[in-house]
């Protein structure tokens, strides 16, 4: 039972108060070129989805908190957090990158 | 049946080590057992009261139903499973060796018919030679599927443990969240040690032990802590504990699991032993739902059987637990023991035995050359001892249940016993060494590591926030325990808290003294001078009847992996999960193997650590409390008017609302025709209703619906579409333009709260710049449609401020007013193709709006009706119902509602999917169609298949199946919606759908059976 806690309202609780919406920063093609979206990338964005042994970035919501949609970063091998974030926060770099991605404002056509 | 073995209480050394220190001589407890009556004395468990009484085969075993008498002290004991009370207090599978005994408790063996003495199924033993592991794969293959039916029968009524229950538990059951500093798993010397020096930090310390007692196996443990007496120092400890603000003792609390991030579940046996606290209300069992910032974990260690032929007799018990027996209960096992061990503690066993007067035949040790300070003190006392040897049969009477010796033999080169001798005696005395118990440093990924010089398994890798201590860590020296477990307590208590450690001078480090032993020599199998097992069963998993030949088997057969032959023999797959079994199958089969026991594979242990009741689990979650029922406005008036109810979501919606003396049918029937020829009234009050609001709700809308929702007016309604993004359509609805920025959107009843956490998804992380505020309004409104050729002038009697007449109200507009004085939202909107209005008034409104239109009604004949009416009358119409036509492979494309999917927005959620090859429109894909059965009196089931041919041999290719299928009393016929492949190009064909026992032809149709023009709603 893993030990949440939700970086839009602070809540911390079990993981069954919370709600986890899989791999985090998937990118929607036809939300940012509608019209011209090939049938691979569009199976990719649907289908096909990063399983590292290790860090990896999540989508949670906080269900009996806020209702809030944030993201974690999860170790899947000692299941540990290793952050939580808010949607248009900076992404934080994964163990042994060297720099945080940088922030983006939220613009239509990704999952921030 | 033998004499009884209770030895005169309160004699020993001193009153420490006096016998008996648990029960009251002077307190009977009277309790029965397999229906005879029998006498304890309070403080004994069920298992120390039967023995006390002579009672030595306690049940009979799962598979060879051979007799079986307790072998261990507490939760590990295999054999002893009993079912403790009857009818609503019954539970199948306790062990005997943990149940505190009460006045008036019942107890029942199991597995065993018709009698524990004499059992019809024992013939499993002399059969076992065609009972061999993996047998069920093997001898019961053929022939075909009814041979398994025959035989299963067979089986399952031969193995297994005790009977479920029929009645319903009447017991209460708790839950219980928690969080602590420090949680201390046992309370042995080390658990005390470590809960007291982290209690002594300040932290918040939960101490939790499966027993009643606190204090783990101290009683049976020499050596002295702090210059006291080792069980003098625990009653000190454990009543300062007691004492302490920042402490909670938690006795009869087995902590069953342990889950990541520390989370622990912990079953405690609230009223187990005291069945007037339960009938004065407390609960049987609590669950602890525990959160611990640190545990430590100090369960001690398990005594590891001896594996040799016939190992498995009653009166082959553990050493250790022989004694413990003896001290806690007076209890002993016989008259005249055998001593068999490879280690310097089961001495221990033979002494006080010898003191209690109880006459030791022999101690047989397989070292060569023992010397550690028990074994002396037995040389000093003159026992009779035999270095190098093995114990390598047992031999009974009485079909078993009877040892009347042992067979005795020097263990040689090859490992095997001599011949030896013959050593009379009436009960065993076994000890292999001792298995720590990391279990629950197992179940969360612990991965433990071999120590090939104890050949014991260790915990490996460190585990965040737990911390092992004592002989669960390997560390079986009082002295060193002590100070393991006082470090451990302090260090982790410092870190919850951010304290610095503080350097404790020596003085401060408590010291103890324990009994200095030689170590242990691990002999995995005793095999006799003759070749293979001769027939002699040699038991390694007491519980699930698997013995040395069946893991030598699965080796000869190509298994490798421990954790295949696991499987195939089922070895550690009991209740018990092995507890006494598993380490000595891994030595086993590494002998087997010819490899070592790390290259074999290691055991690892899964939660629980025995097993939690379901009660327990269920809690106060049961019954009437399982779910919440929603509640509707006109629930009340629904309960008052023979609503036949059906389940949608969580509520419980009318079905139908039958007269007296009418059957459902005759009900739906009524309310159908009322609609259509005069007026009804439904409750829709279940319908989600989602607020969408903001200078971006149209935007927003639009790229969730499929069609465009930001070009409607003011006012107006619109029929919606929402697909996943993978195309498929998941839910529809009206949308309601309420004002400029402000929408309302209807969802089907069942998707209502799954919609609205849909929506926030998409706005949330997809799209969080759109300004929109998403509102579920779903239980602030109550709704109704009111409808037929008389809905107007029903309606038209209402007070208010809506104007009902065809030109002020046409088809699709919507109007907000008042209404019996408060607010109401009508939309002229039909589901039943009938004039109708859906009217919604703030839900405290909602019954008195009811009730109110109801009166309205009487003179035109209206007629309340349920979920099935609306069914049959929107299946007339043709219109399709979300999870009928839908099943999350089916595109708006699929069901001919083209005209609802935009061509002109550049993207909305499952545009882009649906224009991949295998969902444009097509004959690959299955279409909407409606189905007139021939016989117009025959309904098809729903979920029917179809085919093309009327014969069902070979079998025919599928080429779709029914959605939706009624009576429709307006046709005085069936009428049925189908999903086809190419159906929309197959009107007109013949089909066929086979059911029970025969095909029914049917001929494909438009799917729309009723006023196809409209008419009717538009009127």
């Amino acid at each position: 039972m893993l030990l949440i806690t939700c970086p839009v309202c602070g809540a911390v609780g079990d993981e069954s108060e919370f709600h986890c919406g899989g791999e985090a920063h998937v990118k929607r093609p036809a939300s940012s070129k509608p019209g011209n979206v090939s049938d691979e990338s569009q199976y990719e964005y649907l289908y096909v989805r990063n399983n590292p042994r290790g860090p990896h970035r999540e989508m949670w919501q906080c269900v009996r908190g806020c209702g809030k949609w944030f993201n974690a970063m999860r170790d899947t091998l000692s299941l540990q957090f290793l952050a939580f974030y808010k949607i248009g926060d900076p992404i934080p770099p994964l163990p042994g990158k060297k720099s945080a991605t940088k922030t983006r404002t939220p613009i239509q056509g990704r999952r921030k | 049946m033998t004499k009884p073995f209770r030895l005169p209480l309160g004699a020993g050394l001193d009153e420490r080590a006096r016998i008996g220190r648990w029960v009251d001589p002077s307190s009977k407890v009277s309790f029965t057992f397999d229906g005879k009556h029998y006498t304890g004395l309070e403080g004994d468990t069920l298992g120390s009261a039967l023995s006390a009484n002579g009672v030595r085969v306690v049940g009979r075993s799962f598979k060879y139903h051979r007799p079986r008498g307790i072998l261990g002290l507490g939760s590990e004991e295999p054999n002893g499973l009993v079912t403790l009370g009857a009818g609503n207090k019954m539970e199948p599978n306790v062990r005997c060796t943990q149940i505190e005994l009460f006045e008036g408790l019942t107890a029942r063996s199991q597995n065993r018919w018709p009698s524990l003495s004499f059992d019809i199924g024992a013939v499993n033993n002399s059969l076992s030679r065609f009972l061999p592991s993996g047998f069920y794969y093997k001898t019961f293959k053929g022939p075909g599927r009814s041979g398994w039916m025959l035989y299963e029968n067979f089986i399952r009524r031969s193995a297994g443990l005790g009977p479920a229950p029929y009645e319903a538990d009447s017991d209460r059951y708790e839950h219980f969240n928690a969080v602590c500093d420090v949680l201390v798993v046992g309370s042995g010397a080390a658990g005390i040690a470590a809960a007291r020096a982290a209690a002594a930090t300040g932290a918040r310390v939960i101490l939790a032990d499966e027993t009643a007692h606190f204090g783990g196996l101290a009683d049976s443990m020499g050596g002295t802590i702090e210059d006291k007496d080792q069980l003098d120092w625990i009653g000190g400890e454990v009543a300062s504990l007691a004492k302490a603000e920042n402490v909670q003792l938690l006795p009869r609390t087995t902590v069953a699991g342990h889950y990541d991030h520390n989370f622990v579940l912990m079953l405690e046996r609230v009223g187990d032993h005291d069945p007037a606290m339960v009938e004065a209300g407390a609960p049987r069992h609590r669950l602890w739902r525990l959160r611990a910032k640190e545990i430590i974990l100090a369960s001690g260690a398990i005594e590891r059987p001896l594996t040799f032929a016939n190992n498995d007799r009653p009166g082959v018990m553990m050493a250790a637990a022989i004694r413990t027996n003896l001290r806690r209960y007076g209890v002993a096992p016989g008259e005249r023991g055998v001593l068999f061990t490879n280690n310097d503690d089961a001495y221990l066993t033979a002494l006080e035995l010898q003191e209690a007067g109880v006459s030791i035949a022999r101690i047989i040790d397989v070292r060569a050359n023992p010397s550690g300070y028990p074994v002396n003190m037995a040389k000093a006392n003159g026992m009779p001892l035999m270095f190098g040897s093995a114990v390598h049969d047992v031999l009974t009477e009485q079909r078993g249940k009877q040892i009347k010796g042992v067979m005795v033999g020097g263990l040689q080169q090859s490992g095997r016993a001599g011949d030896g001798e013959l050593v009379p005696c009436d009960f065993v005395a076994i000890s292999g060494g001792w298995n720590p118990a990391i279990h629950l440093y197992c179940h969360v990924g612990g991965k433990p590591t071999f120590d090939a010089e104890r050949q014991i398994f260790l915990p490996g890798p460190a585990q965040d926030h737990l911390t092992v201590v004592g002989a669960a860590n390997g560390t079986f020296g009082l002295a060193e325990i002590i100070v393991e477990a006082d470090e451990a307590g302090d260090c982790v208590a410092r870190r919850v808290l951010g304290k610095a450690r503080v350097h404790r001078p020596v003085s401060k480090i408590p010291g103890a003294v324990g009994v200095q032993e030689d170590p242990w020599e691990s002999i995995w199998l005793v095999a006799g001078q003759k070749s293979g097992h001769q027939g002699r069963k040699h038991f390694v998993d007491f519980q699930n009847d698997v013995t040395a030949a069946d893991l030598e088997l699965a080796v000869r057969e190509g298994y490798r992996s421990v954790e295949h032959v696991k499987r195939y023999t089922t070895l550690g797959m009991a209740t018990d999960q092995g507890k006494t079994s598993n380490i000595n199958a891994l030595g086993l089969l590494s002998e087997a193997l010819g490899k070592t026991i790390p290259e074999v594979g290691t055991t690892t242990f899964r939660p629980p650590y025995t097993p939690v009741s379901f009660g327990a689990i269920a809690g106060l979650q049961a019954k009437e409390l399982f779910q919440p029922v929603r509640q509707s406005p006109v629930s009340s008036w629904q309960a008052d008017n023979s609503a036949d109810y059906e389940p949608v979501g969580q509520w419980q919606r009318p079905f139908c609302y039958p007269a007296v003396g009418e059957s459902r049918e005759d009900a739906i029937n009524r309310e159908v025709l009322a609609v259509r020829e005069k007026v009804g009234i439904i409750d829709l009050s279940t319908l989600g209703k989602i607020e969408v609001k903001g200078p971006d709700a149209g935007e927003f809308l639009d790229r969730v619906y499929s069609n465009i929702i930001s070009s409607l007016k003011r006012g107006r309604c619109r029929y919606g579409l929402m697909m996943d993004d993978q195309g498929f359509l998941f839910d529809d609805g009206v949308v309601v333009r309420m004002e400029k920025d402000r929408f309302l959107i209807h969802t089907t009843s069942g998707n209502s709260d799954r919609t609205a956490a849909w929506l926030e998804l998409w706005l949330q992380t997809e799209w969080p710049d759109l300004k929109v505020f998403v509102t579920p309004v779903t239980e602030q409104w109550a709704q109704f449609a009111v409808g037929g050729p008389h809905a107007r002038d029903v309606l038209k009697k209402l007070r208010g401020t809506i104007k009902w007449g065809a030109d002020a109200f046409p088809s699709l507009t919507a109007q907000f007013g008042k209404l019996l004085g408060a607010d109401a939202r009508v939309y002229r909107i039909s589901y039943s193709g009938e004039l109708s209005f859906e009217i919604a008034t703030p839900a405290n409104n909602g019954l008195a709006l009811w009730e109110a239109i109801l009166a309205a009604g009487d003179d035109f004949g209206i007629a309340p009706y349920g979920t099935e009416a609306l069914h049959v009358l929107r299946a007339e119409k043709g219109f399709i119902a979300i999870g009928d036509e839908t099943d999350g492979t089916v595109t708006p494309l699929d069901l001919g509602l083209s005209w609802a999917v935009s061509k002109k927005k550049p993207d909305f959620v499952g545009k882009r999917s649906l224009e991949r090859s295998f969902m444009v429109p097509g004959p690959h894909r299955k279409q909407l169609v409606g189905v007139f059965t021939h016989d117009p009196a025959e309904v098809l089931p729903i979920g029917c298949q179809a085919i093309d041919t009327d014969q069902v041999q070979p079998p025919p290719t599928m080429q779709g199946h029914i959605s939706s299928s009624y009576w429709s009393p307006t046709l005085n016929r069936s009428i049925a919606l189908a999903l086809i492949k190419n159906g929309e190009a197959r009107i007109g064909d013949t089909m066929y759908f086979p059911i029970e026992g025969k095909v029914v032809s049917a001929t494909l149709v438009e799917p729309v059976f009723y006023d196809k023009e409209g008419i009717r709603q538009n009127g």
